[in-house]
């Protein structure tokens, strides 16, 4: 029996489709929100993420994703009773969510640390601090990134 | 390797200072291909300790997203004179070491 048309396309189409599932797969280049979210409760743990008290300050366009400025503040008067012990910072949609963590103590005298990361696409990036009370708090930043970071090819 | 240091010569007992730390060193993400399409090893600084006078003040760990020739800034305040001893280390058994002296009034 000759083969129809209509066979062929849809034989051709299910062999390009198992084809092509595999090297997606393979490459997941991007972090997902669900990878952000993993990575954050890994950090946090089943706590409460309050919006507040971090100041996330970050370009809200960057031109170049291989080094972006940024610091992070947290509002707290860093004494032995109330300080911040950490600062993590993540983001969306690079090959992997983190991109730091800081720990700090009472002797930092002020909550503030500044860096410069990198940006592989126009992202979400968060900041969460942990205070001496094991409370955290959040502050978020879209960022548009107009020549990504990391995946390019090497010369 | 080399690494530029900016700690205040001097400060009074109790200030809040600034220390800016910045390294030089690839931070080769691992997710890079080359044009032949092998895949680049990642070779990064995974941790950066700060100690003063013997006391850890400040310790971060670092990630493929943080840039090439990392720099990080934070603060300390200014207990005594002494010594704050940096330390980077990283892939492939890296390790950096710096230091800078401070004189407090």
């Amino acid at each position: 029996m000759p083969t129809t048309r209509r066979q062929f396309l849809s034989l051709a189409g299910g062999v390009t489709a198992a084809g092509t599932i595999p090297i997606v797969t393979l490459r997941p280049l991007e972090a997902t929100p669900a990878m952000l979210n993993t990575a954050i409760r890994n950090v946090v743990g089943e706590a409460q993420i309050r919006t507040g008290r971090v100041k996330l300050d970050i370009p809200p366009l960057v031109e170049n994703g291989n080094t972006v400025p940024m610091t992070v503040s947290v509002a707290s008067p860093m004494t032995a009773t109330d300080y911040v012990k950490s600062i993590h910072v993540f983001n969306e949609k690079n090959p992997q969510p983190n991109i730091g963590n800081f720990h700090l103590s009472p002797s930092s005298g002020r909550a503030q640390v500044s860096t410069r990361i990198r940006l592989a696409d126009t992202q979400k990036v968060v900041a969460i601090a942990r205070l001496s009370d094991d409370t955290f708090w959040q502050a978020m930043a879209d960022v548009v990134v107009t020549l990504a970071a990391c995946t390019e090819e090497m010369n | 390797m080399a690494a530029l240091i900016n700690v205040p010569a001097k400060a009074k007992r109790g200030d809040v200072i600034e220390i800016r730390t910045l390294t030089s060193h690839i931070m080769e993400t691992g997710f890079r291909h080359t044009a032949d399409g092998k895949l680049v090893p990642r070779d990064i600084i995974t941790s950066f300790t700060c100690r003063y006078n013997g006391t850890e003040i400040f310790r971060a760990d670092l990630f493929p997203a943080i840039a090439a020739n990392p720099y990080l800034s934070f603060f300390t305040v200014a207990k005594e004179s002494g010594k704050f001893e940096f330390e980077w280390s990283g892939d492939n058994g890296y390790s950096s070491t710096a230091s800078a002296s401070i004189t407090v009034e």
